[in-house]
């Protein structure tokens, strides 16, 4: 092969090369561009309605106006609830399938049994937790219903958040305990699970997050249409934020003049996942950080 | 206290377990139930051949596509549809009575009297003493489930649960969904695995993690305003709640799960390929499709499975942008009904414990065995990955 051919064909490849990274760097862009439309629509359109009342009044006038409150408590019970249940048992599963199962076949079932639970659809979730809480055990479309089945969509994300930020703890920090004579469970509490905190933390944020957006499993376990109360008892239904766009977007009977409170009730719901996400992102750099520096 | 670990170590091996049974268990009534109205009987001459009759075979007979006995195994009779309304065609006030306490007597002479007659009364004003037999209605079977092209779950007399359209529904959706996201997901997690610099990488991770926060319903609230009237106006057509816009939704939704599994997966490559094909004179876009892309197929293949799977499963999205029609689809430019769809609609109107409800469980089992089955698939794949680079 000649010089002139070499240079035709180093030149043809880099010509394709600058085709291919322009059109990747364009398209990574149009995402980023996806996202700012979606985020400049909701915020945009909703700040108009966001005011001081429509976080703390009732919702009025066949929901056209008023407020959201009884929605965002809703939510915020739902959340509590759930990540009372969820967070406990999440961080203990976690703990057990990290420190002390050995690799093998009931460890392979147990994280794949994790893994399965992580990708049942929301909805399927919303019928378990109707055929079980609500109706086998009598609990009633509740708050106590809603939870736990929210909290049965948040446990593998909390076990699965847990189980890494366990493994992400060098395993000198356990044989140096050990080797101090200390007790697995000692070793556990006292060296593994201090190190690893900030990192569950993290996880517990992002399932806070989750939780707080879900619509499919609260529907028929849950969620009230229109209940302007605030509940008494964990066995009360409660109106909650997505359910609530949910309803007001499509099946009101004013779709159209409330599309405002839409607007708002979106915003709400964006700012709620900004915050989470911002702040995990926050602690986990913190940490990061402090780790180093140490 | 470590037993309690060891118990919260079995919970979601317990928790898969109850959702199978309880979601299960729930379904399997809709197989031994009959899909008649409830407190309804259909009621046919006692010298008709025919005994049982499907649910589908009824639709037709009401709805007069059926007009002949032997088209569902009888004689060669027309068909003569006979509703409770109808009464008064052929019997006057005082021979029914004046609180309907002789109208068994009349529907049972008049269920004798016309011998290609099918008649749909209540329950309660049918008594076999004054003529005429019940006509069973055949149970649903799964085969039948699966393949019924009708899905009217509450169709007078009979409901049919056809689920073949709802399951192309959500497949057609689901299919152009992830058609419509791999490009971008693929070239987004390219840039982010190999060309990017860190400083990009650092604010565009974030973003992409952004668009997996939020939340399904407010996809849906954007798809309704902004989506929908878009294909609407495009395309011209009478609705913009089709199949297409809710495709359009469930691609942004899979773009942060295609993206950030192939992203893991690229970044997998050893980076003695990448540099040995460097040094062989390759050009960083040559060794990114013939080394880096080859190498982590099984990653990128298990995002595009994953994708497909939250695709299939989205609830809330599909059910605002999509027109919830319950047709077979045969083009992307007309509503359609997806499994989770359904349920999310019907469930709260169906009564608990009915046959509707049931239905709606069988649909979740249906959706729990898919998503079974990419899990379990990716799992495979994962399995494979890890011994293959030992």
């Amino acid at each position: 092969m000649n010089t002139e051919n070499l240079k035709k064909t180093g030149r043809k490849k880099r010509v394709s090369q600058t085709i291919a990274f322009m059109t990747f760097r364009m398209m990574s862009l149009l995402i980023v561009l996806l996202l700012i439309v979606i985020l400049a629509f909701i915020v945009v359109r909703g700040a108009g309605a966001i005011s001081w009342d429509f976080i703390t009044k009732m919702p009025a006038d066949g929901m056209t106006a008023g407020g959201i409150m009884p929605a965002i408590i809703g939510t915020l019970y739902l959340v509590a609830g759930s990540m009372l249940f969820a967070f406990p048992i999440g961080v203990m599963s976690g703990i057990f399938i990290n420190e002390y199962l050995k690799d093998g076949l009931i460890k392979r079932f147990i994280t794949m049994m994790t893994n399965n639970l992580a990708g049942i659809p929301s909805i399927v979730f919303g019928l378990f937790g109707m055929a079980l809480f609500v109706n086998k055990l009598k609990f009633g479309d509740s708050i106590i219903a809603g939870s736990l089945t929210l909290g049965l969509l948040a446990l593998p994300v909390v076990i699965r958040t847990t189980e890494e930020a366990l493994k992400a703890v060098e395993n000198s920090f356990r044989d140096a305990s050990f080797a101090l004579g200390a007790s697995k469970w000692y070793t556990t509490r006292k060296v593994v699970l201090p190190i690893a905190f900030p990192n569950i933390i993290t996880g517990l944020i992002l399932s806070v997050g989750r939780v707080s957006g879900e619509t499919a499993p609260i529907l028929f376990t849950v969620a009230a249409y229109f209940l302007p109360k605030l509940p008494n008892s964990i066995f009360d239904q409660v109106m909650a934020l997505p359910y609530h766009l949910y309803v007001i977007a499509t099946s009101g009977t004013k779709v159209e003049e409330s599309r405002s409170m839409a607007y708002g009730t979106a915003l709400v719901l964006i700012v709620i996942v900004l915050i989470v996400n911002l702040s995990a992102n926050a602690l986990r750099r913190y940490f990061h950080k402090k780790v180093k520096m140490n | 206290m470590e037993g309690l670990l060891f118990l919260s170590g079995t919970v979601t091996s317990l928790a898969v377990l109850l959702i199978i049974v309880f979601l299960f268990k729930e379904a399997s009534g809709i197989f031994s139930k009959r899909p008649v109205e409830q407190g309804y009987v259909l009621v046919v001459n006692t010298a008709n051949p025919v005994n049982e009759i499907s649910a589908p075979e009824i639709k037709n007979v009401f709805d007069q596509k059926v007009t002949h006995w032997d088209e569902v195994g009888g004689n060669k009779d027309t068909i003569m549809l006979f509703r409770i309304d109808d009464i008064e065609m052929y019997f006057t006030e005082e021979q029914i009575g004046e609180n309907f306490e002789f109208l068994p007597q009349s529907i049972g002479k008049l269920v004798d009297s016309i011998p290609n007659i099918i008649a749909f009364v209540p329950e309660k004003y049918y008594s076999a003493e004054f003529g005429g037999k019940i006509l069973e209605v055949k149970r649903i079977t799964p085969l039948g489930f699966i393949r019924g092209r009708e899905w009217f779950p509450t169709a007078q007399p009979a409901a049919q649960f056809g689920v073949l359209p709802l399951i192309l529904g959500t497949l057609l959706v689901s299919f152009f969904a992830i058609l419509f996201a791999l490009p971008f997901g693929l070239a987004t997690a390219i840039y982010l695995a190999e060309i990017s610099d860190s400083r990009i990488r650092s604010w565009l991770k974030p973003v992409i993690e952004l668009l997996a926060g939020i939340p399904s319903v407010v996809y849906g609230f954007f798809g309704l305003i902004i989506i929908v009237p878009l294909v609407q106006k495009l395309f011209n057509l009478p609705v913009g709640e089709t199949a297409l816009s809710g495709s359009i939704v469930l691609a942004i939704m899979a773009l942060p799960t295609i993206i950030t599994i192939s992203e893991d997966a690229m970044r997998t490559t050893p980076r003695e390929m990448k540099e040995a094909s460097l040094a062989l004179g390759a050009t960083k876009w040559q060794t990114i499709y013939r080394v880096v892309i080859p190498y982590s197929i099984s990653g990128i293949s298990a995002a595009v499975i994953l994708g497909i799977g939250r695709a299939i499963g989205e609830t809330m999205a599909v059910l605002m942008v999509t027109g919830n029609a319950a047709i077979i689809p045969h083009k992307l430019t007309v509503p359609v009904r997806t499994i989770p769809a359904t349920i999310a609609a019907e469930l709260g109107e169906a009564p608990q414990g009915g046959i509707h409800a049931e239905a709606l469980f069988a649909l979740g089992c249906i959706l729990f065995i898919i998503t079974m089955i990419i899990n379990l698939t990716v799992e495979f794949i994962s399995k494979k990955r890890k011994s293959a680079r030992i």
